[in-house]
């Protein structure tokens, strides 16, 4: 083998070294994933521990110190304080009003983009749903704080109908995370619709099936797993969101927002309602995986 | 005789510039096996969408069992398709797929289940009902897309390619299979194919598609025996042609003619024609090829020309039939093989 090996040193010492490596492949494996390891499990594990930890110390009312005293006090007040427990279920509600509304939307913009459309603009147009996401968070929020703003773009187009838009506050709150986090939920459903075999549709109708039916019994169940699969982005990442709310919100208050003004004056407090979103998402995902949407994912 | 099962009036369909059917004219009898035989983009498969109406013609008119259907969604037709990759719906048990067109018709549930066993039964799938498509093997699969396009007793079934993706053993069992079910239920079966053994094997009778139209219809023996056309000729079975002036010389007439290569008898040169009504040509073999059961010879005609004749190896093996190539031979065939095909 050697003798076969390049001339030069290096060339030979590299092969030497490629050679041991395939003879180990532990050791390959290790190299691997040594550092990708230490980062998830030292600085993404540990900050959850960390924060998980801290909800059960508690603060001195005065000077605002951590006190790191161990005792459930802060949980307790999540569950009983009516504030908390208001906040909780209207922050989960937005998060699933969100991801409700994007399945809605999401579904024949997908369909579109998937199934009509010239297969030659198909691309084109995915770039189009992707653009926005290249946009500043913060300056697509304040666009809909002017849409939504007295006398702006929504009272405008709707005072030819007696109406005026709904100000600030919770729907619009709803209304702009929707806008968001819409590309999220439209590209599963797209990819899944655009993988659904032109000859299922056939199929189907060959056997005598409208369109209604097919929709019904053969695009919708196939699709379902990545409908699931988007609202798992729209639900997590309304769940964690505290700006839009502050932007668009008005007076409306989501976890995010106590947790922030909880952060200088009662950080174990902060750290109690920040767990509360990861225990949310983790049931969330606990009742997507029987959907079968995280296998394809 | 018997009824018309499936009429086509001039009937035609464009994808862009390319015209996939140029006018077709058709009829396809009650309970008759029928293949539409061609090579990759000669209409056939166009065709058959057509019939189902998954693409609406361009012009030209179809008709099922004497009403016109050329508008009609495909829900609207009596017609199954069984399809190329089966298309069974994957989130369906193997049951829920053949009780489909059931289901839609709103037949009562117990009756459902009974009828979609005994068409699973038919197929020689009972027990399979629980399972999932991607559980079963690519000829099981078959059986259930079957199963499926039976189960609503269909006035015609469409079969687009519904071997091809099988192994040769599995596809043989298969045929013979499929020919007996047909017998059984006594429904008329439109079989989409390139394979023309297939076809000749199957069939009651073909239609040879050749780039968008009907070469020729008939039975399997008078596609083989006397094609239509040099199209039909060499794409079912080995064609054999003569013309110009090598007709003139080896059978005597001008004209295209056709000899199927075992129709060939190769006897030493100097043998003489053993029958008046016997044809001869002298040649040298050029190319000799072992099939195992048989060997073809390659011969080159002295008056120019290239003959195939086919040798059953009833006493050859393959280093007899080796020491063949380059000798002289000369080729014997009966008068009324040499087929004339209009030109």
């Amino acid at each position: 083998m050697a003798s076969e090996a390049p001339a030069t040193a290096r060339g030979s010492g590299v092969r030497r070294l490629a050679g041991a490596l395939h003879r180990r492949p532990r050791l390959r494996l290790a190299l691997l994933l040594t550092g990708p390891l230490l980062w998830l499990v030292v600085l993404y594990l540990g900050s959850l521990a960390v924060l998980f930890a801290s909800a059960f110390w508690t603060t001195d009312s005065f000077t605002s110190q951590v006190v790191k005293v161990w005792s459930t006090d802060n949980f307790h007040a999540l569950v009983t304080t009516p504030v908390f427990r208001e906040v909780i279920v209207r922050s989960v509600g937005v998060a699933l009003a969100v991801t409700a509304l994007c399945a809605l939307i999401a579904f024949p913009v997908a369909f579109y983009t998937a199934r009509v459309a010239p297969p030659r603009r198909r691309p084109l147009l995915v770039v189009a749903i992707l653009t926005p996401l290249w946009a500043s968070y913060l300056v697509k929020v304040y666009a809909w704080r002017l849409i939504l703003s007295q006398g702006g773009l929504a009272d405008w187009l709707l005072a030819p109908f007696g109406l005026s838009g709904p100000g600030f506050g919770l729907p619009a709150t709803v209304l702009t995370l929707t806008y968001l986090w819409l590309p999220y939920m439209i590209l599963p459903i797209h990819t899944a619709l655009e993988q659904l075999p032109a000859q299922l549709l056939d199929a189907s109708a060959d056997l005598g099936a409208r369109a209604g039916r097919t929709f019904r019994s053969v695009v919708l169940p196939m699709v379902l797993p990545s409908v699931a699969a988007g609202s798992v982005f729209t639900f997590s990442l309304s769940l964690g969101d505290y700006i839009t709310v502050q932007i668009v919100g008005g007076k409306t208050q989501l976890i995010g927002n106590l947790v922030y003004s909880d952060i200088e004056l009662n950080l174990p407090m902060a750290a109690a309602l920040g767990t509360v979103p990861v225990v949310v998402i983790v049931l969330y995902l606990l009742a997507i995986r029987r959907t079968g949407a995280l296998d394809s994912l | 005789m018997q009824g018309i099962a499936i009429r086509l009036q001039d009937l035609r369909k464009s994808f862009g510039r390319t015209a996939a059917v140029a006018g077709v004219d058709l009829e396809i009898r009650d309970g008759e096996f029928f293949s539409m035989l061609g090579p990759s983009g000669s209409g056939k498969t166009t065709v058959l969408r057509l019939v189902a109406g998954f693409e609406s013609p361009d012009q030209g008119r179809i008709e099922l069992a004497g009403q016109e259907v050329t508008g009609l969604a495909p829900f609207e037709r009596d017609v199954h398709t069984v399809f190329q990759d089966y298309a069974l719906f994957p989130h369906m048990t193997v049951e829920q797929n053949v009780a489909y067109a059931l289901k839609i018709r709103k037949v009562p549930k117990a009756e459902r289940l009974a009828r979609s066993r005994e068409a699973l039964a038919e197929v020689r799938l009972a027990g399979y009902g629980d399972r999932r498509p991607a559980q079963l093997s690519g000829g099981q699969r078959q059986r259930v897309a079957l199963a499926r396009a039976l189960v609503g007793r269909p006035r015609v079934l469409l079969l687009d390619e519904p071997l091809g993706a099988l192994d040769l053993k599995l596809r043989e069992q298969m045929q013979s299979e499929l020919k007996a079910i047909q017998r059984e239920v006594g429904i008329t079966f439109v079989f989409v194919t390139h394979d023309q053994e297939e076809a000749l094997t199957m069939s009651d009778r073909i239609a040879v598609f050749d780039q968008g139209r009907i070469a020729q219809v008939g039975t399997p023996a008078e596609i083989y025996e006397r094609p239509a056309t040099p199209f039909v000729a060499s794409f079912v079975g080995t064609s054999n042609l003569l013309d110009g002036e090598v007709a003139r010389q080896v059978v005597g007439a001008p004209g295209t003619y056709n000899i199927r290569p075992e129709k060939i008898r190769v006897l030493k040169e100097s043998a003489e024609a053993d029958e008046p009504e016997h044809a001869t040509a002298t040649g040298t073999v050029a190319d000799v090829v072992y099939l195992g059961d048989a060997t073809r010879l390659l011969v080159d005609l002295d008056g120019g020309g290239r003959l195939t004749a086919v040798q059953q190896n009833l006493e050859t093996s393959a280093e007899d039939v080796a020491a063949y190539r380059g000798t002289r031979v000369r080729l014997q065939w009966h008068r009324r093989h040499a087929v004339r095909l209009p030109s």
